[in-house]
């Protein structure tokens, strides 16, 4: 009996090491600070980096939650607040329009502001963005939550808050450059704009890229066709 | 993620916009829904086509031979029928036809208007193009050809007649060509001109003219009109004129309201929802028709041009049931559309073509009872609709709805249901009846497969209400939570605070022999102390940050 209850507190006490060892304290720590960034984004992203608070895992783990709660969100929000066309419904599609425009920030952000003094390693640039997207699983999880006690005529609170989570988002990215980068406001926003202009680039060259892939890709298969018809 | 194939989607959009990050905009153009279509559709939720069974089946189609005409319908342009009559405005031939319901022909010829007895000017019909009779049994014909409208007792002899009206809004040269005319229970004539797209013009019981109203909105673009500032004197001539657009027909309902129908001009206005296909006027001509559709009431949503035929619906005549149901005649696809009260669509069948059932000019629609009666122009034929079983049933269960028997409405829906599943008004009406029946629960689920969200708010209200009421120590226990527990926390914090710097709690020596004040201020002085540190470690932070900043 008593053996047993003694395997049994390895077993768990090994768990708790396991789990000590994989989400260590720097790893909470990190994860936590996110929620201080929250309330002080100022403060909170010069130490982000600077004191080197974050870590790449929490990075990954909030960018991991945002697109959760996002999917989660189409199946468990109300019909009241939003409805969901299934048949048309692409998850990895839907999963790359949150993460395709993310990675074309990060690194159209880091490309531009590294030409213009900017302080900030790309690696950085991702740790910012990603802090700066807590607000959304913060907030919509309990909104998803709360969507489906609500009626047509309530559905405004939700819309409200809602947004209040995006807009809080968007002014924790831009407090979050300006920190990293060591930007003042005019010149943060400045080349945040710029940042959205090589975006637009980005995408311009990958669709070209792409449109030359398929055309080359089409010539050589055409040849081969060709030869195999007269084969 | 909705699916929105024009800008007719009138509800759910803002909330939709707002709560989506990052849209993904997918708008596919069912273009394949158009080919494979069932004779009777219905749009759902999603505009989604979805072929049901026959609302309404040809009882039989009536040409001039069957009818057993002497001179074949020449050009006919106007259909009205009485519970028992049927009167064909024949204005090839200037005349009307009469035809009286018979049990076992469906319709029989009775009689033919060709002339009017007293009349102080033209005593024959000039290509009449409508009638309207008043519940006292007088007759008012639209006798375009004559320029007038006349009014008869039921022994054709003449009592009034209703000219161009002396108006500073219409211009010296307007001839007065009435084209479709509607009498109130008062006898009040309401007429369509045309040319005077000024709206309905309106008289008194005793002749005199009471102005125009209901006049639609010209369909109005700011490009367009920045454009004309720019353009030259040709380009602007060779314009589209922004002109109110003339309604193509009218039709007095059971309460009063006059029902019209304005023709397609502009597609785009229609997809901009700036003019609407079909409107209720009310005495004082604005537009009382509820639109609380998924989609709005223009007909089709989809407008592939295939067939030879393109551009949206283009509505020729509207009739109305007493149920409030109300049916628009499609001259462009020769389609019938019916709506309820609240404009959500109740069937939409028809096609060109020369088979039974399909037309290729429809013109004037009108009902008795439950059966709808459809004039083709061209054809010069009368097509007779019967409710189908599956159609009893759709009405049915309106019926009873509307009489309070929500029981059998409910049963009426389900039986629907039973015959065509993708049926979204059966879904909604069931709910409709089991909110009524106070099942809440029950109907919250029938709204929520087919997205009604007014109607499951309303259920769920009162859900919530009874679930409250019920679980009253629950609600009280989850109300203190949300306010006690981050109090409690915050409590909590403050402790481990209070803890952390717990040299404050820390008691003097006792060797000391303090006194309470002594003791009191030694407290005071840890206190201090412990601030001040906090102070400078905050300082020092301050001034590494600085320096690390100035690097």
């Amino acid at each position: 009996m008593a053996k047993t209850e003694a395997k049994e507190k390895s077993i768990v006490s090994g768990i708790f090491g396991w789990f000590k060892n994989t989400f260590n304290e720097k790893y909470w720590d990190s994860l936590k600070f996110s929620l201080y960034c929250l309330t002080h984004p100022l403060d909170g992203f010069w130490d982000l980096t600077h004191e080197k608070r974050g870590t790449y895992a929490a990075a990954n783990t909030i960018l991991i939650a945002t697109v959760l709660v996002r999917l989660l969100n189409l199946k468990y929000t109300s019909f009241v607040i939003q409805t969901v066309y299934w048949e048309d419904l692409n998850v990895w599609l839907y999963i790359a329009s949150i993460l395709f425009p993310l990675a074309l920030f990060v690194v159209g952000n880091w490309a531009t502001t590294t030409l213009f003094d900017g302080k900030g390693k790309l690696g950085q640039v991702y740790i910012g963005t990603c802090y700066a997207l807590t607000p959304y699983p913060v907030m919509q999880v309990p909104l998803m939550i709360l969507s489906n006690g609500l009626t047509t005529s309530e559905a405004q609170f939700y819309t409200v808050l809602s947004v209040i989570s995006l807009v809080w988002c968007g002014a924790l990215l831009v407090s979050a450059m300006g920190q990293i980068h060591e930007f003042s406001g005019f010149k943060n926003i400045l080349f945040l704009i710029f940042s959205l202009f090589a975006m637009l680039v980005m995408v311009f060259i990958l669709m070209l890229f792409f449109s030359m892939i398929t055309q080359g890709i089409g010539y050589f298969y055409s040849l081969y066709r060709e030869f195999m018809f007269r084969m | 993620m909705m699916k929105k194939p024009l800008n007719l989607q009138i509800k759910r959009i803002g909330a939709i916009l707002a709560a989506t990050m990052i849209g993904v905009s997918s708008v596919p153009m069912h273009s394949d829904a158009m080919e494979h279509r069932s004779y009777t559709y219905i749009y759902d939720y999603w505009g989604d086509v979805q072929d049901t069974p026959d609302v309404y089946e040809v009882y039989r189609v009536f040409t001039s031979s069957e009818l057993g005409l002497d001179v074949r319908l020449n050009n006919p342009s106007g259909i009205y029928a009485t519970d028992d009559r049927v009167y064909i405005c024949d204005t090839g031939n200037n005349r009307i036809v009469v035809l009286a319901k018979d049990e076992q022909q469906g319709l029989v010829y009775e009689s033919e208007i060709k002339s009017i007895k007293f009349a102080p000017g033209a005593s024959e019909l000039s290509g009449p193009t409508d009638i309207a009779i008043s519940e006292d049994g007088n007759l008012f014909i639209a006798d375009k050809g004559n320029n007038r409208i006349v009014k008869v007792d039921p022994n054709l002899n003449f009592l009034m007649e209703f000219v161009l009206p002396v108006d500073s809004a219409l211009s010296a040269d307007t001839i007065f060509l009435p084209n479709k005319v509607v009498v109130d229970s008062a006898e009040r004539v309401y007429c369509i001109s045309d040319g005077i797209n000024k709206g309905l013009l309106k008289y008194e019981a005793d002749g005199t003219f009471a102005g125009f109203i209901g006049a639609t909105k010209a369909a109005y673009d700011m490009l367009d009109y920045i454009w004309k500032k720019f353009a030259t004197q040709e380009q602007i001539d060779r314009m589209p004129v922004d002109v109110p657009t003339e309604y193509s027909n009218i039709y007095m309902d059971y309460e009063g309201f006059i029902y019209a129908s304005v023709p397609a001009s502009d597609a785009q206005a229609i997809d901009d929802l700036k003019v609407d296909a079909v409107r209720r006027l009310n005495l004082l001509g604005n537009n009382i028709l509820v639109n609380n559709g998924n989609w709005v009431n223009v007909g089709d949503i989809y407008w592939g041009s295939a067939g030879g035929y393109s551009g949206p619906s283009s509505f020729s005549d509207v009739t109305a049931f007493t149920n409030d149901i109300y049916v628009c005649l499609d001259r462009n696809r020769g389609r019938l559309f019916g709506y309820d009260d609240q404009g959500r669509m109740v069937f939409a069948f028809g096609g060109n073509g020369n088979m039974d059932g399909y037309f290729r000019r429809p013109v004037g629609i009108d009902h008795m009872g439950y059966d709808l009666l459809v004039l083709d122009q061209a054809d010069c034929s009368i097509t007779y609709f019967v409710l189908s079983d599956f159609g009893k049933d759709i009405f049915n269960a309106i019926d009873q709805f509307d009489r309070g028997e929500y029981e059998a409405s409910g049963a009426s829906w389900q039986r629907v249901l039973d015959v065509d599943g993708n049926y979204d008004l059966a879904y909604i009406g069931i709910g409709r009846s089991l909110l009524r029946q106070k099942q809440y629960k029950e109907a919250m689920r029938y709204f929520e497969l087919k997205y009604d969200d007014e109607n499951y708010s309303k259920a769920f209200k009162e859900y919530r209400k009874e679930w409250v009421q019920s679980h009253l120590f629950l609600t009280v226990l989850i109300l203190l939570l949300v306010f006690l527990v981050p109090l409690g926390i915050e409590k909590y914090r403050n402790m481990q605070i209070e803890i952390a710097t717990s040299d404050v709690f820390r008691f003097p020596d006792p060797e000391d022999n303090m006194t309470r004040a002594e003791i009191r201020e030694y407290h005071k002085k840890q206190r201090q102390e412990f601030k001040e540190r906090e102070k400078a470690k905050k300082e020092a932070r301050k001034l590494a940050k600085l320096s690390s900043g100035n690097r």
